[in-house]
């Protein structure tokens, strides 16, 4: 076996770092679906294959943290495995606490996972979480939310029986260290326990020499986590070589059927037969045919594995196969931007022809034509590559509520609608704070408790809605709750008490547009769901940096309904372009209201510099672009008549100011530009855009227009 | 060429046991299940199959004892790759007809150290 311990040893030349993007990803999807066969599992009466499915999760993960060494996964789900394989075998029911564990263990999974792709360099603590996954295995009821305090000794209970009870947080672990080459080095791990006397002890499981495989092999007793373990193991030997598993008092295992003459001790793999005898004949008669064979299945096996793909399983690592293609979100957006110069290029080559004479360049013009049908098409379907499902952000909702239940101690139900929607993945992924703290408010704030709504005459469930749709070019959301609604005395006590101005004939929209101011919070109590700090004006700051608007309605005791409404995406925008002095500006067509030329004596001057307009009744400020970009302007001067100057009226956040400008050139899609990335950030403009011409117009930022003028 | 059916329902495990066997020059047929690695070992035959035992649709013996049901699958070696090493699961291997098991984790050359006990 001296030859074969060397060929194991090779083990050491396979990169397997290369395999560990796939095993995080495909763990990532497992522990989602873990959770989202968790949340939907019927406690009462779970199916057998939801039951099995969830013990693959734990499986799987734990089967490929052990092969690629991520020792402290391997052995939480190794935890989780020996739970759920005995709910899988019916030995134990399923509880709600055990839920509560599983989804907690994932959590800290998700942690360790983290950890080891560097996002993070937290070690999250395990022990507390073991024991009570120990304590659940054993068949003992936990407490909701209670530490487990007694003893997680049976633990291994189903394998080992029999251990004498270790004393409270302490664990006996089984330690593997290798594939080394001198199995004195693994001594040294001895001599470690031997220098601290608060490590636990140690005893070597094996004959104090290297195994087939160039393994050693410990019993640690230990109340110290394994991570510290690690960390100490690390002087002596590499990380890797340290494989860290609870203790299983061995069942003697009979080493069947020898392999060869001399007695394997390795217990790592083993044949049921005489392998030598029965392999020749075995390979005999099928070697002539695999010989002939080989080409022709070697050929076929790609085919094979391409038809074979329509999978009715819908098991986590199934979109790594070949219907899917992962790429990077940088190289789709360098396409993305390659299809905006694209876009750009073309829309030059339509302004430079559109002169030519029909007649004469007949062919070239319908080229063009096509090209701009072609780009469009292209450009559509690239931005498509960026569109995700809204599930992606509302898949976190049912575990984000279930807990908020629980911890409130409400009944709620959550009801999702549209999770369909596509949305640009930058903004989804921006979207997921402003919602998740609606969602949270809705519970916290807007929904009662179960008394109080049965005393109110409701249903003790209350309900949260989550909807997403499309509107026209834009998206919809919505989070709409049957709770109390917004309380009218509270908001305007509140608000005098933080000394916003307030009346007592205010309408209801006006008293609700109250709590997007900031600092404003009516919670009775500071509570560790919504918290304190971030209000409702961080949400509709953030919805509006993402070019969105957020509205709200309330019916009190009938329930609140926040609207949140947002651009597909932030690469193209409608622009309304405009011409001010020589220059063209763009503003964004949805905050356009309407435009009118000025009149004499339209525009007042208040005080010594200010200028307003009476529009329908509602005063507003007017800003001249060209001094507030100082663009100068040139055509006022031709035979003294004054230019003819256009006001066009824009709205941000509810308020409105007047902008004139000299002409109004278009309306058209643009392609927006990075501004701070391509030059720097410029006051009240939020970006650039190349027009068909070439030049490049600016794209005013009008809420920040809006509420400088307005202050 | 030897062919190899690998089967396991985890793609890194699957991608690992592929790029092992591939570089030291065997041909591999991949199968995410017990049933997808039937469909495709009724369409041709190989040297060797190795297969995880837990995995949807259908699990690692009952795959062996489908394939021993097939003629040209007799004979053929087939290895579980098992976590568990316990006589439970090897009396179960054992009965269905598998050659022999490996436990799981394992490294690359061990893979290839027993994969060329069996393939001769």
């Amino acid at each position: 076996m001296g030859e074969v311990s060397n060929q194991g040893l090779q083990g050491g030349e396979f990169d397997l770092t290369q395999f560990y993007a796939v095993f995080f990803e495909e763990a990532g999807e497992n522990l989602a679906n873990m959770e989202s066969l968790l949340i939907d599992i019927d406690i009462e009466a779970p199916s057998d294959e939801d039951l099995n499915a969830v013990f693959r999760v734990a499986h799987s993960i734990k089967g490929g943290a052990a092969t690629f060494g991520f020792s402290d996964v391997t052995n939480l789900t190794h935890e989780l495995e020996t739970l759920l394989d005995r709910v899988r075998r019916h030995e134990l029911a399923l509880n709600s606490s055990m839920v509560d564990v599983l989804l907690e263990a994932g959590d800290v999974v998700r942690a360790q996972l983290a950890r080891h792709q560097g996002s993070t360099t937290d070690i999250p603590e395990t022990s507390d979480l073991v024991g009570r996954i120990k304590l659940l295995a054993s068949g003992a009821v936990i407490e909701p939310r209670k530490p487990a305090g007694a003893a997680p000794a049976s633990a291994a209970a189903p394998a080992a029986p029999a251990e004498e009870a270790l004393p409270e947080g302490t664990r006996r672990l089984a330690v593997r260290v290798g594939p080394i080459t001198d199995g004195k080095v693994a001594d040294n791990l001895a001599e470690l326990f031997r220098d601290i006397p608060s490590l636990g002890t140690i005893a070597p499981a094996d004959a104090g020499t290297l195994d087939a495989g160039g393994f050693r092999r410990f019993v640690v007793t230990t109340q110290s986590p394994d991570s510290e373990l690690i960390e100490l193991f690390s002087f002596h030997v590499a990380r890797e070589q340290v494989l860290i598993e609870p203790h299983v008092a061995a069942a003697p295992a009979p080493a069947p059927a020898p392999v060869a003459a001399a007695p394997v001790v390795d217990d790592s793999f083993g044949f049921f037969t005489d392998l030598p005898a029965p392999a020749a004949p075995a390979a005999a008669p099928a070697a002539p045919a695999a010989a002939v064979a080989a080409a022709p299945a070697a050929s076929a096996a790609p085919a094979k594995a391409a038809e074979g793909k329509p999978r009715a399983e819908k098991a986590g690592g199934a979109n790594l196969d070949s219907n899917t293609l992962r790429v990077s979100v940088e190289r789709v957006d360098q396409l993305i931007n390659l299809v905006g110069e694209l876009v750009i290029t073309q829309a030059m080559l339509t302004q430079q022809v559109k002169d030519l004479d029909p007649a004469q360049f007949r062919s070239l013009l319908g080229g063009v034509t096509d090209l701009e049908r072609n780009t469009r098409h292209l450009q559509e379907a690239v931005m498509s590559i960026r569109m995700i499902p809204m599930s992606f952000v509302f898949n976190r909702f049912p575990r984000l509520i279930r807990d908020l239940a629980a911890k409130l101690e409400k009944k709620i139900e959550l009801k999702m609608v549209g999770e369909a929607t596509e949305l640009d993945k930058g903004l989804i992924e921006k979207i997921i704070d402003p919602l998740t703290h609606l969602v949270r408010n809705s519970a916290d704030h807007g929904l009662e408790t179960a008394d109080k709504r049965v005393a109110a005459g409701k249903s003790e469930t209350g309900t949260i809605t989550l909807s997403a749709s499309h509107q026209g070019g834009s998206i919809l959301i919505e989070v709409r709750d049957d709770g109390a609604g917004l309380n009218r005395k509270r908001i305007l006590a509140k608000a005098t008490e933080r000394g916003l101005p307030v009346r007592d004939d205010m309408t209801d929209a006006e008293v609700w547009a109250l709590i997007w101011e900031a600092g404003f919070s009516t919670a009775d109590q500071v509570s560790d769901v919504s918290g304190r700090g971030v209000g409702m004006d961080v949400v509709r700051r953030n919805i509006a940096a993402l070019g969105g608007t957020v509205e709200l309605e309330s019916v009190e005791g009938q329930g609140t309904r926040v609207c949140v409404r947002l651009p597909l995406t932030l690469a193209i925008m409608d622009g309304m372009s405009i011409g001010v002095g020589g220059e063209t500006y763009i503003l964004p067509l949805a905050s356009v209201i309407e435009s009118f030329q000025v009149e004499p004596g339209m525009i007042q001057t208040v005080g010594s510099n200010g200028r307003v307009v009476k529009v329908r009744d509602e005063y507003m400020p007017v800003v001249a672009l060209a001094d507030e970009f100082n663009v100068p302007r040139f055509n006022g001067d031709e035979a003294g008549k004054a230019p003819t100057e256009i006001l066009v009226i824009v709205e941000a956040e509810g308020k409105r100011l007047a902008a004139i400008v000299d002409e109004l050139l278009g309306q058209h899609q643009v392609v927006v530009k990075n501004l701070e990335s391509n030059y720097r950030r410029v006051r009240d403009i939020s970006g650039a855009t190349i027009l068909g011409d070439g030049h490049v117009a600016l794209i005013i930022d009008v809420s920040s227009l809006v509420k400088r003028t307005r202050h | 060429m030897h062919s190899i059916l690998a089967v396991d329902d985890s793609a890194s495990m699957r991608q690992m046991v592929a790029f092992t066997l591939k570089g030291a020059g065997y041909n591999v047929i991949e199968a995410a299940d017990g049933q997808e690695a039937l469909d495709k070992a009724r369409g041709e035959t190989v040297d060797l199959v190795l297969t995880d035992q837990n995995m949807p649709r259908m699990d690692g013996i009952t795959l062996v004892q489908n394939l021993r049901g097939l003629a040209t699958y007799a004979t053929t070696p087939i290895l579980i790759l098992t976590t568990e090493s316990g006589d439970e699961m090897k009396a179960k291997g054992r009965a269905a007809g598998a050659t022999g098991w490996l436990v799981k984790p394992f490294d690359p050359g061990k893979l290839l150290e027993i994969v060329r006990k069996v393939i001769r």
